[in-house]
């Protein structure tokens, strides 16, 4: 079944008209008709009709170009097409310059006016589920879409809520999973840029000449392979906000380019000669400790101070355990609803675990840990089995002993070690990740007999 | 359902070659749900020529048809030799009232000497057939069909009529079955 598209068909002869509605009602269209300016503009009023067929020549103190001009202010994104007897250039550049989408003259081959209508409709309707897309990420990523009750949460959410409308440069902290691209994501679509473009760039992904030519674009030309332009993530980025993940990444040269980006708001594309000015926000987030390679040396202390305006730290999952149950309870309540599992709620025993857990991969690795107990869950409700692997394969939380020197742990790491090799040397520092000769000097300081 | 079937005639139009008219029955009956009727052939009113482009005009024509019917005949479908045109298009195969009671056909460019070729009468009655399907289901509230065999699909040229099936697809069909119902 067709969408029903409305369109205005505007002429003072009857018969065109009501022709021309007819042929576009066997189409498929609703169809409305008006015989003067005057008339179109008050159904226009009442109506956002999705295309506009206008006469160029009506009487009644109301032409079509004038015709045009109050429609496009009612609906500066109605597609409107100009229909005359007769064309001349002037009229036609005119009937362009205020707004019309396409001039046709009378009478034109049926096959010129389909195609032209069914072009227009697809446009349209790919601007509607655009518009849907857009609506639907935007409710998606909001701060009321994150999950927490944590008072080191509460407070993150407040200071992202509080910048959102800035155009300050953003670094978000936190270990890998906990979230730092949802916090970004809420920043920009709750601020000021949300109806303009976010795009993520993941630092670590790309090897660094790769990594330049993703963020800048590249010249034809410029190197093998660069057949055309290419707008790189920043252009894309402009009027929006541009997330460059794990931005503690990046080598020296991109350190120095971005510095300049940041400073400067404009940058070359690789082969390029022409500078390109942007207005794109920047939002950083590494799990790095920038300010430690800052003192190395491996991260540009004048960049570090560009990127660090805002700084936002999201705490691992382990330190706000109370948040656990709320996201354990909506990872199932979504997960269990794309599965198709009737699966409702969490058993007290499999709760304790996942609050017991140290959960090194945060909440990524919750929601993973989730979905896994869901696809292997037979019942409706998931229990501690259906988290065994937890148990098994996860990480052991490591309890410091009371009372012991690093060097004591060390000596007893190596005795533990080669007693489960039975004394093989070799072996033993294999797995301790050191070479023989260190073992063996470290076997004498501690006076341990293999 | 009754379908009333006509010829209009024109002082300027070829007559309809024999075949045509039955033809276009037997599909209709085949295709939709309608008992065809033959109806008393109708003259083109003279004012519905426009002279300068030689041409008649298919709103024009459907008025008459319209103005023609005799009780009991709930729809027709007039066929003719000539030429159509709407004020806005160089020209139609055809045009009908959406969900209403009367539609035109006009074979003119229908035969293969409109374009320069030699005749070919069974070409010409399949797609006399297949337009007049169409219209007749435009009367019964179909709209224009993406389906590429459907004869409800929209065609501009002769070479897309032959493309297309004769009959309605499964969805006009039950579509028609439905306003029947």
């Amino acid at each position: 079944m067709k969408p029903q598209w409305q369109i205005l068909v505007v002429d003072d002869e009857e018969i065109m008209c009501e022709s021309l509605a007819a042929w576009l009602r066997e189409d498929g269209y609703l169809v409305d008709t008006a015989s003067s300016g005057r008339e179109a503009v008050e159904l226009a009023r009442r109506t956002d009709y999705a295309i506009y067929f206008i006469d160029l020549k009506m009487p009644g103190g109301m032409d079509g170009i004038d015709t045009l001009m109050e429609i496009r202010r009612l609906h500066p994104d109605a597609s409107i097409i100009i229909i005359t007897a007769y064309a001349t250039v002037d009229t036609a550049i005119t009937a362009i310059k205020e707004g019309a989408q396409e001039y046709i003259v009378k009478p034109c081959n049926p096959e010129e006016i389909s195609l032209l209508v069914s072009r227009i409709i697809k446009v349209k309707r790919l601007q509607r589920e655009n518009l849907i897309l857009r609506k639907k990420l935007q409710r998606r990523y909001q701060f009321h879409d994150i999950i927490c009750k944590s008072p080191r949460m509460q407070q993150v959410l407040d200071l992202a809520r509080e910048v959102a409308s800035l155009r300050s440069t953003v670094l978000i902290h936190g270990e890998s999973g906990t979230g730092k691209e949802v916090v970004a994501r809420a920043i920009h679509f709750s601020g000021n840029r949300a109806q303009k473009p976010f795009i993520a760039v993941s630092c670590a992904a790309l090897a660094e000449t790769l990594l330049e030519s993703e963020l800048f674009g590249y010249e034809k030309g410029a190197f093998t392979g660069a057949a055309e332009r290419k707008k790189g993530k920043f252009e894309l980025a402009d009027g929006g906000t541009i997330f460059l993940d794990e931005i503690g990444d990046i080598g020296p040269k991109l350190q120095a380019d971005l510095l300049r980006v940041l400073q400067e708001r404009s940058f070359y594309r690789v082969g390029g000669t022409e500078e390109v000015h942007v207005d794109a926000r920047v939002i950083a987030a590494t799990h790095k400790d920038l300010r430690a390679m800052v003192e190395e040396g491996r991260f540009r202390e004048d960049l570090y101070y560009r990127l660090n305006v805002i700084e936002i730290l999201i705490p691992p999952l382990r330190e706000r355990r109370e948040d656990i149950p709320l996201l354990a309870g909506h990872f199932v309540e979504r997960i269990a609803h794309e599965l198709g599992k009737p699966v409702a709620e969490i058993s007290e025993d499999a709760m304790r675990l996942l609050m017991d857990h140290s959960w090194p991969g945060n909440v990524r690795e919750l929601e993973n840990a989730i979905e896994r107990a869901l696809v292997s869950c037979r019942g409706e409700v998931l229990a501690s089995e259906d988290f065994a692997f937890l148990r098994g394969n996860g990480p052991a939380r490591f309890q410091a002993p009371d009372n012991m020197t690093l060097a004591e742990m060390e000596k007893r790491m190596i005795e533990a070690t080669l007693r489960r090799t039975g004394g093989n040397v070799k072996e033993a520092a294999a797995s301790l990740g050191i070479d023989r000769s260190t073992l063996y000097e470290k076997l004498k300081r501690y006076g341990i007999e293999r | 359902m009754v379908l009333g079937l006509m010829e209009i005639r024109a002082p300027d139009a070829e007559p309809l070659p024999p075949r045509v008219i039955p033809a276009m029955a037997q599909a209709l009956e085949a295709c939709l749900p309608v008992r065809v009727a033959g109806l008393k052939p109708l003259a083109a009113p003279p004012e519905a020529l426009d002279g300068r482009r030689s041409q008649w005009s298919a709103p024009a024509l459907l008025e008459a048809v319209l103005a023609s019917l005799p009780d009991g005949i709930p729809k027709a479908l007039g066929v003719t030799g000539v030429d159509l045109y709407i004020p806005m298009l160089s020209f139609v195969y055809g045009q009908a009232q959406l969900n209403g009671r009367a539609g035109v056909v006009s074979i003119a460019r229908l035969r293969q000497q409109f374009y320069g070729l030699p005749g070919n009468d069974a070409l010409l009655e399949e797609r006399a057939r297949k337009e007049a399907v169409h219209e007749a289901g435009h009367l019964f509230g179909l709209v224009h069909c993406a389906a590429p065999g459907c004869v409800m699909r929209l065609s501009v040229q002769a070479g897309q009529i032959d493309l297309k099936g004769e009959a309605l697809c499964e969805a006009c069909a039950a579509r028609v079955r439905e306003v029947k119902e």
